[in-house]
């Protein structure tokens, strides 16, 4: 096990030590205390550590991460795991707007709250929220799935492409191009190992499906009034 | 009719023209408003309205040829371990590969590595081709993010936030359906054969204040070696460049609305955004307002033809140019020699700036590959380089005539201009007085 304590190394000394390690070490057990709500802690990893943050942080905590799991015993601010490529981040509390932002995957689980945006632009990263999600969430999603077991703010995945959603509690509004969709049982299979893998129990039959109309997908003016 | 009677000749309306009007058909018959790629093509204020003094006897010239004149850059040293350092201040601006062929970017590789300069990712991230054939490139990290990879971030030498883009200041793109094959879209994650667009906000901060954490966080990522851009288009130049540099730039790219696109409507080209000429002191001023100025790099793009420009766009205190479409021209668009295909595509040589249909006939903003192959990368990395190496040649001629032992010695008192609105923009003198226009009394 390693500590490293924010308030004595500072920033750049904690990443450079997590990005310094080598895939295929045993040194994989690092923890990070008195973050501070700082910004860009434990970004661009790219070996499988576990990095257990013990507070809160700011902007852009893991982003970009490769292999890594990094649980965060806090709340975490804007674009939490942006960009995320692989591995697992976990926030115990609550994350601000743009969590998951482009994701291109891995798996994001935020035990509470997300603000807006949350999933914005996801390209294949799963996102599991145990509340509730602002509104635009899964704006222009692409890949991957974003589950909330509590409720959606307005315009849940406006403009989405092929990305997947469930929500267990209500829809203020869906966005533009975006649709409830049949839940098959595959999606149910599908649902229930996101909730697994990410430790969340909530029964699969309470959610519904949404998803693209692929209305949008070609432009038409005929639809110019939904863009 | 009396035949007797004379007639007075037709006039054509000078507010309905026939392109006007060619455009009124065209919109009310597709319902759909005009796409198109390139830059403004409006007549617009320009280097052209402004001259050099040249050297008589209060300044002497260097002799051509014989005296050194320095073309070197330095870009990105004020906080990355690892600067960019160029033998040339010219660039190539930022394209994709999806809006160009494979061929055609390998061919600005080519001919930036024989020049001794950079060249720029696009939307859709970098390709292995692109990075195998740039001795130096920079990455462009936009707001769509589509095919953004760490890996890559790590590979490039320089990273660029692209905030916006001189063609559509506060714009988003749109690469149309029949550009996007299947390697374009696998990079951009998405299915093949939909309009991809790329969104005009960054999805994860939304002002300087954010943007300043936005480049820690970059910089962090990329062990603190790599100069981080921020290109900005040609919109409140002073404010951006000084927002840029207050969140913490290595380099300010500043792209006015003679800038390029792979596609965009022709009514937010022509209409949006300010001209090169306008924006460049306004940005000096704000780097020199901030003791930033020659720290923070200037790299000034859209519509820069030759070494002129390159020149003047120094003189009034650039430390760089980019070009793009002038790299296009180079590489073989719109050339002559495939004049009957643009007439069967509805254009002409010179004309063509359906890019975003993809059916290029000379091969570059294409994805098909049979019009790709047309396109020797080879052959045409040699132009590009023999294009940027005429235009350092053509603004060392002109750096020696004004007495400039570098091109970065240019400044606005070897210039003057030939128009009233030339000199308030670029403020220098007007031709023949000592008048800069609200800056000194006429």
């Amino acid at each position: 096990m390693n500590t490293m304590d924010f308030q004595e190394v500072g920033l750049r000394e904690i990443n450079r030590s997590l990005q310094a390690v080598e895939s295929l070490t045993n040194n994989r057990e690092w923890t990070i205390e008195n973050p501070m709500g700082q910004h860009a802690i434990a970004c661009g990893i790219t070996a499988p550590l576990s990095v257990h943050i013990k507070g809160n942080v700011g902007f852009y905590c893991a982003g970009m991460n490769q292999q890594a799991e990094v649980i965060i015993d806090g709340h975490a601010g804007v674009g939490l795991a942006e960009n995320m490529m692989s591995g697992v981040v976990r926030v115990k509390g609550n994350a601000s707007q743009s969590a998951g932002a482009t994701g291109h995957g891995g798996l994001l689980v935020i035990e509470g709250d997300a603000s807006s945006r949350c999933g914005i632009s996801m390209k294949g990263i799963d996102i599991v929220v145990g509340g509730s999600v602002g509104h635009m969430s899964a704006f222009m999603g692409q890949i991957g799935h974003m589950v909330v077991c509590g409720d959606a703010g307005e315009a849940l995945g406006d403009s989405i492409y092929e990305a997947k959603l469930y929500v267990a509690g209500s829809v203020e509004s869906l966005g533009a191009d975006c649709t409830e969709k049949e839940m098959t049982a595959e999606h149910e299979q599908a649902l229930a190992d996101l909730l697994e893998r990410s430790q969340i129990n909530k029964s699969v039959q309470s959610f519904r499906r949404y998803g693209s109309a692929r209305k949008l997908y070609n432009f038409d003016i005929d639809h110019a009034d939904e863009y | 009719m009396d035949e007797n009677i004379p007639r007075v000749t037709p006039r054509e309306s000078a507010t309905f023209d026939e392109y006007t009007r060619s455009e009124i058909r065209r919109a009310a018959s597709t319902g759909i408003y005009d796409i198109r790629g390139g830059g403004a093509k409006r007549h617009l204020p320009n280097f052209d309205d402004l001259l050099f003094l040249g050297a008589s006897i209060s300044r002497y010239p260097l002799e051509g040829y014989r005296e050194r004149c320095g073309t070197d850059v330095t870009l990105g040293g004020l906080n990355a371990s690892k600067p960019l350092e160029l033998k040339i201040p010219i660039t190539i601006a930022g394209m994709s590969f999806g809006s160009l062929s494979g061929q055609a970017k390998e061919s600005l590789g080519r001919g930036a590595n024989l020049a001794g300069t950079s060249t720029t990712t696009g939307d859709g991230g970098m390709t292995p081709e692109e990075r195998g054939h740039s001795k130096q490139l920079v990455y462009q990290y936009l707001p769509s993010r589509y095919g953004m990879n760490p890996d890559d971030l790590r590979k490039a030498d320089a990273i660029e936030i692209v905030v916006g883009q001189g063609a559509k200041p506060g714009g988003g793109g749109m690469l149309m359906g029949q550009k996007i094959n299947d390697r374009v879209a696998e990079m951009r994650s998405l299915p093949k054969g939909i309009d991809q667009r790329s969104a005009c906000r960054h999805p994860d901060w939304t002002g300087p204040d954010d943007l300043e954490i936005k480049i820690l966080e970059l910089r962090e990522i990329t062990n603190w070696e790599k100069p981080i851009y921020v290109k900005v288009a040609g919109s409140r130049p002073y404010y951006d460049t000084a927002l840029a540099v207050k969140a913490g730039a290595d380099v300010v790219v500043l792209d006015g609305m003679q800038g390029g696109t792979a596609a965009t409507q022709n009514v937010f080209i022509e209409h949006v955004g300010q001209p090169t000429l306008a924006c460049v002191r306004p940005a000096v001023q704000a780097l020199q307002d901030l003791d930033m100025h020659r720290k923070v790099q200037l790299i000034v793009s859209g519509g820069i033809r030759n070494g002129a420009d390159v020149a003047k766009a120094m003189a009034l205190g650039a430390d760089a140019v980019a070009v793009g479409s002038a790299a296009l021209i180079a590489l073989g668009d719109n050339d002559p020699r495939y004049e009957a295909e643009y007439n069967k595509l509805g254009s002409t040589a010179g004309a063509y700036d359906a890019w975003h249909l993809g059916h290029d006939p000379a091969g570059i903003t294409t994805q098909e590959p049979e019009l790709a192959s047309r396109l020797d990368p080879v052959a045409a990395g040699r132009r590009l380089a023999n294009y940027l190496k005429v235009m350092t040649l053509e603004a060392q001629t002109i750096a020696r005539a004004c007495g400039k032992n570098h091109l970065h010695n240019l400044e606005p008192e070897d210039l003057c201009a030939l128009t009233v609105e030339a000199a308030a923009m670029a403020g220098v003198p007007l031709a023949g007085t000592s008048w800069i226009p609200g800056q000194t009394p006429y």
